[in-house]
Formats: structure tokens, C-alpha cells, sequence
């Protein structure tokens, strides 16, 4: 038996596929394809404070080996989510990642507090909970908040700070290809207390339409993902692993059990498999079997053999 | 992974592919279809046209990448299927009329052989297709090219109307039914990534907040929709 064990700020994975916001919902639609405990952990879709209808418009268009979108990070709000998605997370395995996202300080700070309240009592009865929240500093699709914050060191640091201060959970920032300096920004985050990166987000492109002669989305702009950009996501990954001792989730364009075992070479404690989830409705359990044959074929007896080899 | 037994071209653009395999699926459900790896991305969602015991038909046509990729495959060839999503049509009872615009005759078919003799009104541009196929069906059928179909329907003989078709056209069939007591349930056609009410891309606005095309939908009942929403943007 291969060891894919894997281990972020404590949190034990039971292998290194964490399903990516955004495209697993909260795992119940996959549930009924597959077992979804099989799989390392899921972040849910990016929660905000309040509910959000999300953009009008187009949401999606296809690219050369890729996507863009622009849900604008529709949901159902955090109190929604404890109330009901909890109920079927508490029956399942996979780590619990709840996906934060925000305006302003303000509404990352009391989203963060609620959902740390929630899966502290959750513990105290014994049930499962929320095990790390992920802040989520990178949507490109909101007009307020969300890159906004994900762009400049310093006005991350302030989110993540006061973010620190109020929560008992361990911290992942998800961090922005568009950022000035993710690097910079990945150390920063250590700095402040996170105790884990994941990265990247999608990178902010576009669609013209030529014929209306205006942008297909209503909001211009939209998040690029899928195997076009797993090249760059994996040189940030690589970039960012050198610089930071706190683990870090790898993502961008995974769309194969030798692109995991990339990133996992390039650094990555574990990976988040998002657009994959599209392109394979079954992603999860086949990327882990082609882990484990690749496991085989090399015969390497656990992950950390081969983490962070690229040096 | 199933067999294509035929991929045959029936008009300008438009196929009618059959796939191998016994399929438990309601009237106006889709499957997921891909017969590709990595490109495209996304698979393509294609609504089921009909169902035989050991096959179903996806009535398609070409728009795109992923449907160009489609029309090139031969009998033999290997697709990807899963499903079926969506909600599909409702069992209605009564006087119905099943309404296509175009393209959006496929889902009509299979839904045909399940209700009681419906009236069948088609309509096209340029040329008429696959319309012998609903002959034995329909108590009516009525088929229209380049005219509007809707002229032709009188929404006050029915209880339901089931339609798929342009957005305009259904907005249009929408509008008619406004202070009749007929039902008039629309099936929606969006970009979608997930197909299975994941991912929040194929929304429509409804009188009470988004709904996803794929796992809320694609059949819609007509009063319901902001028709304002869909056809400003």
C-alpha cells in the first residue's frame, strides 16, 4: 500500500487531492458520481457574509485549453452555509475547507468569526466540522473586495491580520497569479500568522465578442483557468515553495496524475483540482489511481520522497 | 465510454447521432457528451432526442467546436456520456402542444412518444428536418419554414404548452399565455461547465433569485423567468 498522507498545519489529508472552490460546490453533486471520500479534502464555493447572486451575464466561455468565468461568487451566504450545506459535510470525510471571501475588511473578519464559532461548538459535540478556512484574497470577478485585495502586499496584510486575530483555525491564503509579487505576498502571509498558501487563482483575461463589439462578460474581465495555465501556476508554486517554510496547496490547470505529481515535485504539500472537475465529472478517483500507479511504476512508498525535488 | 452506431448529416449543419446502450432518462433531461481529451475543456450538453431500448439519439447542430468535433464522428467511434441532468418536462395532463423553434425540436421527439397524442408544431429557417419522425406521434403536426410558428398556435386550446426553442420565441409564447390558464414550460439552452448544478455559470434569472440551468432546469415554467433578464444581456 502507497502512502499519500499528507499534512497541512496539522490537518491530517488522507491523500493530496482537495477539490478547488468554485467547481465542486460542496460536493454533494459529485457525491452521487462517485465517493467523494476518497477524496483528500474539499474547499466549498467562495462564501460571503451575506448571500450574492453573482454577475449577470455570460458566465463562462470556453479558451484555447481553458476557461473563463464570471460567477461573481454567488452563494448562498455563511449563515446559509452553516445552517445547511454543514448538514451533509458533517456526514462526509475529506478535509473541510471553507472558502472566504469579502468586500471589506469588515465582512472577511465577521464571515471568519462565524464560521470559527460554528465549527468550535461543532467540536465540543463531537461532530464534524470546518477544519481550516481559506481566504480567499484572488476572485477576479467582483467589483469590490475579492482581488482587490489580492493584488498589493500591503493591503493584503491588513485583511490577513485582523482575519489572524479572530480565528482559532488554520489559515490559508489563496493568493493571486495577478499579483504584483506572489512571492512577496506568500511570505508576507507567513509572516502574519498563515499557515498555508494556495495558489493560484485564475488569472484575469478576456472575451471580445466582435460582432456586438463589446466584452462577452457584463463585467469585462473574467478568471482564465484550466490546463492553458498550469505552466505559469506551476514556475509560481516552484517560486513560492523555495521561499516559504508553511505548506503549500498547489493549483492551476491540474488535469492528469502526472500534473499532481508536478506540483508535489515542485513543492506543493497537497494540490487543489478545479476546471478538471469539468473536463472529468470523476476527477477525484482517477487522479488518484493514476497516483498510486505512478507510485507503483517509480516505486516510491510515500509522497514525501519526491516533494519539493526540484530544487 | 459507449459506441456511436451512426452519426448521420440529416440538413445544413444539423446531425443526428446514435449511440449505443440501454438509457433510463426522463422526457427533456441531457446528457454531458465528449468525444475528445483535454480540448475542449468543457463537454458539451445535448439534450435527448430519443430513446430506443438498446440506444439513445442526440439530434445536434454544429455551433461551435465541440459540435464540429461531434459531426466528425463515424459509426464505431467511442463517446463519452454521463447522465442524464436536468429536470427534464413534467408529466402534464390535458390538452398539450409541444413547440419547437429550430434546433429546439430535439428534445421534442422523446417527449412526443411519452405524453398522449400531443399537437406538434415545428418550425425552421431555410429548411424543415426530422419532421416525418414526429408524424406518428403528434395528433397534429404542424410545420412552419420561415414564417413565425407561434401565428399558428392558439395557446387558449391548451392546458400545456412545451417549448424549446429561441429565447425570443419563447418569451414570445410566455407573453401569449399571460391571463389564460394555460401552462406554458420552456427548456432552456445555456454555456454550461459542470452540467450537474455545481459551478454557477448556466444561470437564468427566475422570480425567485437564480436558478441553474442544468440542475433546476432546463425546464422552466414560463412565468417564472425574468424574460427581461435573459434578453437585455
Amino acid at each position: 500500500m502507497r502512502n499519500l498522507a499528507c499534512n497541512v498545519a496539522g490537518i491530517p489529508f488522507n491523500n493530496p487531492i482537495v477539490m478547488a472552490s468554485g467547481t465542486f460546490g460542496f460536493g454533494q453533486e459529485y457525491a452521487k458520481l462517485y465517493d467523494i471520500n476518497k477524496l483528500g479534502g474539499i474547499s466549498c464555493k467562495g462564501l460571503t457574509l451575506h448571500p450574492r447572486k453573482g454577475n449577470p451575464g455570460a458566465r463562462v466561455w470556453e479558451t484555447a485549453g481553458g476557461m473563463l468565468n464570471s460567477v461573481g461568487l454567488e452563494n448562498p451566504g455563511i449563515d446559509a452555509f452553516l445552517e445547511d450545506e454543514m448538514k451533509f459535510w458533517e456526514t462526509i470525510e475529506p478535509v473541510k475547507i471553507a472558502n472566504l471571501g469579502g468586500s471589506n475588511i469588515e465582512e472577511y473578519v465577521l464571515g471568519a468569526l462565524k464560521i470559527t464559532k460554528d465549527a468550535e461548538e461543532r467540536r465540543k459535540q463531537n461532530q464534524r466540522a470546518v477544519d481550516m478556512i481559506e481566504l480567499n484574497i484572488s476572485c477576479p470577478n467582483v467589483k469590490e473586495g475579492g482581488m482587490a485585495f489580492g493584488v498589493k502586499t500591503a493591503v493584503a496584510r491588513e485583511v490577513i491580520r485582523e482575519v489572524r486575530q479572530v480565528t482559532s483555525l488554520p489559515l490559508a491564503v489563496k493568493l493571486s497569479p495577478n499579483a504584483e509579487n506572489i512571492v512577496d505576498m506568500a511570505v508576507m502571509c507567513e509572516g502574519e500568522g498563515a499557515e498555508c498558501v494556495s495558489l493560484i487563482n485564475t488569472f484575469s483575461g478576456m472575451k471580445i465578442d466582435i460582432y456586438q463589439r463589446r466584452s462577452v462578460f457584463h463585467n469585462m474581465y473574467a478568471g482564465l483557468s484550466g490546463p492553458s495555465i498550469k505552466p505559469i501556476a506551476l514556475r509560481m508554486v516552484h517560486q513560492v515553495a523555495q521561499q516559504v517554510t508553511i505548506p503549500v496547496m498547489g493549483m492551476g490547470g491540474i488535469a492528469s496524475a502526472s500534473d499532481v505529481i508536478e506540483f508535489i515535485m515542485a513543492g506543493a504539500e497537497v494540490v487543489q483540482v478545479g476546471t478538471y472537475n469539468f473536463m472529468n465529472l470523476r476527477a477525484g478517483e482517477e487522479l488518484l489511481a493514476g497516483i498510486r500507479s505512478f507510485m507503483e511504476l517509480e516505486n516510491i512508498q510515500s509522497l514525501d520522497e519526491i516533494r519539493g525535488i526540484i530544487q | 465510454m459507449y459506441t456511436i452506431l451512426s452519426n448521420e448529416r440529416i440538413s445544413e449543419g444539423i446531425y443526428l447521432m446514435t449511440v449505443e446502450g440501454q438509457f433510463q432518462a426522463r422526457m427533456g433531461q441531457f446528457y454531458m457528451l465528449r468525444a475528445w481529451n483535454q480540448a475542449p475543456v468543457l463537454s458539451r450538453p445535448i439534450s435527448i432526442c430519443n430513446m430506443e431500448k438498446d440506444c439513445i439519439q442526440f439530434l445536434y447542430k454544429i455551433a461551435g467546436e465541440g459540435t464540429r468535433l461531434f459531426a466528425l464522428l463515424r459509426a464505431g467511434d467511442s463517446i463519452q456520456l454521463e447522465g442524464p441532468f436536468g429536470n427534464g418536462f413534467p408529466d402534464v395532463q390535458g390538452r398539450t402542444a409541444l413547440v419547437g423553434g429550430g434546433i429546439g425540436i430535439a428534445p421534442l421527439l422523446y417527449t412526443a412518444k411519452q405524453l398522449d397524442n400531443p399537437d406538434i408544431y415545428l418550425g425552421f429557417r431555410g429548411q424543415s428536418y426530422m419532421t416525418e419522425a414526429y408524424e406518428p406521434y403528434a395528433n397534429e403536426l404542424i410545420v412552419r419554414v420561415n414564417g413565425n410558428l407561434l401565428y399558428d398556435l392558439d395557446m387558449k386550446k391548451y392546458d400545456n404548452v412545451l417549448v424549446c426553442g429561441p429565447l425570443g420565441m419563447m418569451k414570445a409564447a410566455a407573453l401569449m399565455a399571460e391571463g389564460l390558464d394555460t401552462k406554458v414550460y420552456v427548456s432552456f439552452e445555456k454555456r454550461m461547465a459542470c452540467g450537474i448544478g455545481a459551478c454557477y455559470v448556466c444561470s437564468v434569472m427566475n422570480k425567485n433569485g437564480n436558478r441553474k440551468v442544468c440542475a433546476d432546469g432546463p425546464v422552466f415554467l414560463a412565468e417564472e423567468v425574468e424574460w427581461h433578464a435573459e434578453l437585455s444581456l
